[in-house]
């Protein structure tokens, strides 16, 4: 168990610049999503900690040890790959023994944390088979095994769940999230889906351009972006952004806009109504700009209906236009 | 509605190619082999098996392939290996490194021709340097070491590269996620080499081995260029009862012998490194 410290780590590759002199703290037995859109630089970042790729500048600590200059093995850590990655030559025990073998661990540990990791990962009826004799999600189980086996001081993540159908996703991101606790690894997660990072994280790093726009808890990612990038980027449908006369915009989520009475808010025309069952969506215009409310439950609405909407006070987030970043207690 | 017959009429080509081209010798070879006077015998075998040269060709047939292909196999691997740590430059030394393939088999033998005969490269500078006071022989019946291992290089230089290309294609087909998986668990370099790339390009090592063992038994102009007669192999000896005895039924009977060694070798490999169906990627 370990904390990690990202020390002005800085990557380019030849002109462009994939990471700008980023810091960051995770805490020992942390949870840390690393988010954002593909191309900002987390799979990168993520690759340096493993000492899978070398950064331009600055160090890597982990459990207090600057590994920047270590090869992978040498950094205690394990890793679960986007496509897995488990080998396909070896049977599932071999696969999930292979880093304690790697390291010369004793027959006694390596069979006791087969057992043990197999157990949690409800593995114990595919011990002997080959990959190619698994589904996909059973796949990446042996992946989180695999890396749980050798009981690393950090577990790196890059888009685990990006390959499972939808259904099953929402599965593995239960289990893995009651699996991941009970092991209180330190685990830093890397993922382009906010609704991931949201139900597995303790904290989220929102990463944009190569630099980190916010970090922070999930609820504080959501209520209080920092920029209009991560209120834009969290959240499904994202926040709404009106844009006020003196120059300011009005960040709203679509869920914390009340329907009121004639004349009392504003005027709202709805152009499209989607009944999700849960809400019921409506996009269309105020003052000749996009809007998208969330209203919950069903509501008989017709398209080309005229609203009167009230945002609530206390969930706006007020943003300036040009710089695109909040106003502190606007 | 798709066409029975088509996939048919598209493979009718190629196996009317084989048939004119492979078949049809095939069994006539058999034939010659079998029958001496247009009666079925054996006497072409006892004669091939009586003569003289036939131990020998038969032992320096083996020991060719069983020193060049594991050669090959090592050299190739270390060069494909060294490649995919190129981070440019990649498709030039590839290539350098292909150049032997372009080369004739009599050029590439006449090549180490020049650097080995009395009058050669290797004995010019070998003089110079005063290692030597006069010309040695290098490629004489007396000097039968000397002989071997020259003929042994020479292939080697000549056929490293199809081995490497066939293991470069297999390499590239990893996906690099396995090698880094490997480093991340704890592997050293020569660990993750031996534990994951090796069993994973096992399928790219059997085409390569199957293919260079059987062309190794059949490796003749350079053979001929450096040790004509001094050197006998299966093929030398089977073009000389040919063209110097004008005896086609034991020239058939060696045909015959170097295709059945070809064959078991080729089952041996299948058999010892097929890749299980569940094993596969």
């Amino acid at each position: 168990m370990a904390g990690v410290v990202i020390d002005g780590i800085s990557k380019s590759f030849g002109g462009t610049v994939a990471l700008a002199a980023l810091d960051l703290d995770v805490a020992d037995r942390e949870f840390l999503a690393l988010l954002g859109p593909s191309g900002c630089g987390k799979t990168t970042l993520l690759r340096i900690i493993a000492g899978l790729e070398t950064a331009t500048t600055g160090r890597v600590l982990i459990g207090g040890r600057d590994v920047t200059q270590l090869p992978p093995r040498a950094r205690g850590l394990a890793m679960v790959f986007q496509n897995y990655a488990v080998f396909p030559h070896l049977r599932v025990r071999d696969n999930i023994a292979f880093g304690l073998k790697m390291s010369g661990a004793d027959r006694d540990r390596i069979a006791r944390q087969v057992r043990r990791t197999a157990g949690l990962l409800q593995l114990e009826p595919y011990l002997d088979r080959y990959p190619a004799q698994l589904s996909g999600g059973q796949r990446q189980r042996v992946a989180v095994a695999r890396a749980l086996a050798v009981e690393p001081a950090l577990l790196l993540m890059d888009e685990p769940l990006s390959n499972l159908d939808a259904l099953l996703r929402l599965d593995m991101r239960a289990e893995l999230k009651d699996v991941l606790r009970e092991a209180g690894t330190t685990t830093i997660y890397v993922t382009h889906d906010q609704t991931e990072a949201m139900a597995l994280a303790d904290r989220i790093a929102v990463l944009h351009g190569g630099q980190i726009e916010q970090i922070g808890s999930p609820s504080a990612i959501y209520h209080t972006p920092a920029t209009r990038f991560v209120g834009g980027f969290v959240g499904a449908p994202p926040m709404n952004f009106l844009r006020t006369a003196d120059g300011r915009l009005m960040g709203i989520r679509p869920e914390d806009i009340d329907l009121v009475d004639e004349d009392a808010g504003l005027a709202f025309r709805v152009s499209v109504v989607e009944p999700l069952g849960a809400q019921t969506l409506l996009t269309g215009t105020t003052d000749g700009q996009l809007l998208r409310v969330a209203l919950a439950g069903e509501h008989a609405i017709a398209t080309g209906a005229a609203l009167y909407l009230r945002p609530r006070p206390d969930r706006i987030r007020w943003m300036d236009a040009a710089t695109g970043r909040a106003i502190a207690a606007g | 509605m798709p066409i029975r017959w088509l996939p048919y009429a598209l493979i009718a080509p190629a196996a009317l190619f084989l048939g004119v081209l492979f078949v049809i010798p095939l069994v006539q070879t058999g034939a010659l082999a079998f029958q001496v006077h247009d009666a079925w015998a054996l006497g072409n075998f006892t004669r091939m098996t009586g003569d003289l040269n036939f131990a020998d060709a038969l032992r320096n047939s083996f020991q060719l392939v069983l020193v060049a292909v594991p050669v090959q196999l090592c050299l190739a691997m270390g060069m494909a290996m060294m490649l995919r740590h190129l981070q440019r430059g990649r498709a030039i030394v590839l290539w350098v490194w292909s150049i032997p393939l372009g080369i004739s088999d009599l050029a590439a033998g006449l090549v180490w021709l020049t650097i080995l005969t009395d009058q050669g490269y290797l004995n010019s500078v070998l003089f110079h340097l005063g290692v030597i006071a006069a010309p040695e022989g290098w490629l004489t019946y007396e000097t039968p070491f000397a002989l071997f291992m020259a003929v042994a290089i020479a292939e080697i230089w000549r056929a490293t590269a199809i081995v490497l290309l066939i293991l470069v294609a297999g390499v590239q087909m990893l996906p690099k996620e396995y090698g880094e998986a490997a480093a991340v668990f704890g592997a050293s370099p020569w660990q993750a080499f031996t534990k994951v790339t090796l069993p994973l390009l096992r399928p790219s090592i059997q085409s390569a081995l199957i293919l260079r063992t059987v062309l190794a038994f059949e490796a003749f102009a350079v053979v001929m260029a450096l040790g004509g007669r001094n050197f006998p192999v299966l093929v030398s000896e089977a073009y000389a009862w040919k063209h110097f005895n004008q005896d086609t039924g034991v020239a058939a009977a060696y045909a015959l012998v170097i295709m059945a060694i070809s064959v078991a070798a080729t089952l041996v490999f299948l058999r010892l490194l097929r890749t299980p169906v569940e094993q596969q990627t």
